[in-house]
């Protein structure tokens, strides 16, 4: 779900060899591990702990969450103190229609929360059902997760919730507390995992050349200024900053300019060890490209080597670099070192 | 030969000599960055008669995090063509940054002409995620709090105290669209007034549709120059004659998001009260955030201009928000005003991270 203003004008456009550009999807995710320091690591055991806890900063202005540097004058913090846990909101925001993403699945106000006996607020969400109860000024307190559910992050705190109106309520000054309560441990680290969905525009330059994959040919583009050939085309000569141009057809065959013998397993390897990463100049391309080659013991595997491409069956084509199985040598002698000196 | 206005920072007069960007668009489904980026750029240097060849400084403003892949900045340079090997550098944020780097770098007197650009295609992924990755990592991303609702937050706060009404709001996003019209480049443009647009639902409350910009891919660049190389290469050169940068604390809770002390000190800085603002672009991508920045930079209330300063007069961000152009764009847009001759003292705003958090302000004046 995408929160957005008006929308306002597209621009599409055809690839260079004049059909639709190619887009895909594109997922990226972060199992992120982060080291708290002492300040959020107090600040997320309090939370652990079912307490708001804060710092003393410059003047004696309560901060929370707390910082080890007062975030105006920079200077090094004093003591945690225990704040709230009731606060007052000083602004808020309705969301009727939350995200996968948001902390509550219902309509909610995100909000700024005071706690009493702090000086700055901090953000979470207020869950109150209808905006209509929601105000600037109103108080509000911590709904915390079951003790047994809580393991020292932000989402410890389930949501602020409003208060019962009692007469007379007098807000708590902040109380100096320590680090963590002798009973439970520090919190050190804490998981913020990320996950970010993208799709892809493959771009004029490049969809021929991943659409000439799916048909078994390498399609590259020439710069009008120094005529090199690039494969795969980018949309630009890198040396002339212009637009490459035209559908450069080439052999599927090429020389070896260079090449390293894998050995080192690593997670998501698809491939036996050894194998052989070669740089692979494409006759009648100006630049090489990364490849396997197969068929060849390692030893074997030399700079000038001549190899020839191997398609995977038409059927298992696609517009992807899998499309082509892996390169193998031609049985043609070498190419003559002078013949790829410049690409390497 | 006509001199240079002196700056009030720095040794040496530095010039917009020429600005150029690409169409600004919901989805430009077509062109990678790659491709966005090469006529912006085959542009902004055709303007002055120069090639990238005789450019001495080249500084780039993106996020990798908009593109889904490392180290994209390294990738556009494939735009400008740099061989043999050009000074080149990057700024993880609004091109407007790249632009002062570029503008501390030709203070030096060995270089007299640089590259700015950035770009930036928000369609490719979900801004609302992307966007909370920039706060802490700790006790606020978590939450994913998108763009919308922080800025939706300030905008409470700023109606809740008094400061503004929902109209003022309205107000802004209507003459906004209006400007946008003769904006060729602009992705929204309309003729509503502010009562339609009152009619406009809640996106998330206080934020009615109107009052947020629109979801931009886009791209821009700008050419600067110093001293005489600029008169050789423009006819009316667009002088910074001040700039400054100021940033507030990454902790939003511990800010008065109704008000702009970075901006307040970065205007003092520039010298922007020294004389009157006949311009303003203000990087306010959203309504509220208008009245904050007007009132930071101590700009009169009524912003259509009769004898004060006419704000945004390209539609702004509410028109055309590319991310880390439209900064950039906002200078631009502003040096443009005094290259046609329209104005001679202009003011340009650009801004970065949460609701505000860092503001650039530059002066710039014709000769």
């Amino acid at each position: 779900m995408v929160i957005e203003g008006e929308q306002g004008r597209e621009r599409s456009g055809m690839s260079g060899a004049g059909d639709e550009v190619l887009t895909a999807e594109h997922v990226l995710e972060y199992p992120y591990s982060r080291s708290v320091g002492p300040a959020i690591g107090a600040f997320l055991a309090g939370l652990r702990d079912g307490r708001l806890i804060g710092c003393r900063a410059s003047g004696g202005r309560v901060v929370v969450p707390p910082t080890e540097y007062d975030p105006e004058t920079a200077e090094a913090t004093g003591e945690l103190v225990e704040v709230g846990p009731e606060g007052t909101v000083t602004t808020w925001a309705w969301v009727t229609d939350p995200a996968p993403q948001h902390p509550l699945d219902h309509p909610f106000a995100w909000v700024l929360v005071v706690p009493d006996g702090a000086d700055t607020a901090m953000l979470h969400v207020l869950d109150a059902g209808l905006p209509e109860a929601v105000a600037t000024g109103m108080r509000v307190r911590p709904d915390f997760r079951p003790a047994d559910e809580r393991v020292g992050s932000i989402a410890d705190l389930r949501a602020f919730v409003p208060t019962a109106p009692a007469a007379g309520q007098v807000p708590k000054a902040a109380t100096t507390v320590a680090a963590t309560r002798p009973d439970s441990g520090a919190v050190t680290a804490v998981d913020t995992p990320i996950r970010l969905d993208y799709h892809f525009t493959a771009g004029t330059a490049a969809t021929p050349y991943l659409r000439g994959l799916a048909e078994g040919r390498f399609v590259g583009q020439r710069c009008p200024v120094c005529k090199k050939v690039y494969i795969p085309p980018r949309g630009s000569c890198p040396t002339d900053g212009v637009a490459t141009e035209g559908a450069e057809v080439l052999a599927g065959t090429g020389t070896v300019t260079t090449y390293c013998v894998v050995n080192v397993p690593f997670a998501g390897q698809s491939i036996e060890i050894p194998y052989i990463c070669a740089q692979v100049l494409l006759d009648g391309a100006d630049i090489s490209f990364m490849a396997l080659i197969q068929e060849i013991p390692a030893a074997e595997v030399r700079m000038g080597l001549r190899v020839e491409a191997v398609w995977v069956s038409p059927e298992e084509r696609g517009p992807t670099m899998a499309s082509v199985k892996y390169f193998r040598p031609s049985g043609e002698p070498d190419a003559d070192y002078e013949s790829y000196r410049a690409y390497l | 030969m006509t001199a240079a206005p002196t700056p009030r920072q720095g040794s040496r007069p530095v010039a917009v000599v020429s600005f150029a960007q690409a169409p600004n668009v919901r989805r430009d489904t077509a062109h990678n960055e790659v491709e966005l980026l090469m006529p912006v750029i085959t542009e902004v240097l055709g303007a002055v008669g120069i090639t990238k060849d005789d450019l001495g400084f080249i500084c780039s403003g993106s996020t990798d995090y908009l593109v889904g892949g490392p180290f994209s900045f390294v990738g556009a340079l494939d735009a400008v063509g740099v061989w043999p090997p050009k000074s080149e550098s990057h700024v993880e944020m609004d091109a407007a940054w790249a632009l002062y780097e570029a503008w501390v770098r030709l203070q030096e007197d060995d270089v007299d002409t640089a590259l700015v650009y950035g770009f930036g295609k928000s369609s490719m992924g979900d801004l609302g995620k992307i966007l909370a990755l920039q706060l802490d990592p700790y006790t606020m991303a978590p939450l994913w709090p998108d763009p919308v609702s922080l800025a939706a937050l300030q905008a409470r706060a700023l109606l809740d105290r008094g400061l503004a009404t929902e109209r003022d709001f309205a107000e802004v996003a209507a003459r906004s669209r209006r400007s946008a019209l003769d904006n060729p480049k602009a992705q929204v443009a309309e003729d509503r007034t502010a009562d339609e647009l009152l009619g406009d639902d809640y996106v998330v409350a206080p934020l009615r549709r109107h009052s947020l910009p629109p979801l931009t891919d886009g791209a821009a660049a700008i050419v600067l120059a110093a001293g005489e190389r600029a008169f050789e290469l423009c006819e009316r050169p667009a002088w910074i004659t001040g700039i400054d940068h100021r940033v507030e604390t990454h902790a939003v809770g511990a800010r008065d998001l109704t008000a702009s002390p970075s901006t307040a000190k970065a205007a003092e800085v520039a010298g922007v009260s020294a004389g009157p603002v006949e311009v303003a672009e203000l990087h306010a991508a959203f309504a509220p955030q208008e009245l904050i920045l007007r009132r930071a930079l101590g700009l009169s209330a009524d912003p259509t201009g009769n004898g004060s300063t006419v704000v945004n007069p390209s539609g702004g961000p509410l028109a055309a928000n590319a991310l880390m152009a439209g900064g950039l764009i906002r200078i631009g847009e502003a040096a443009a005003r005094i290259a046609g001759g329209t104005a001679g003292r202009v003011v340009a705003h650009a801004t970065s991270g949460p609701v505000l958090q860092q503001n650039l302000v530059a002066v710039l004046e014709g000769a």
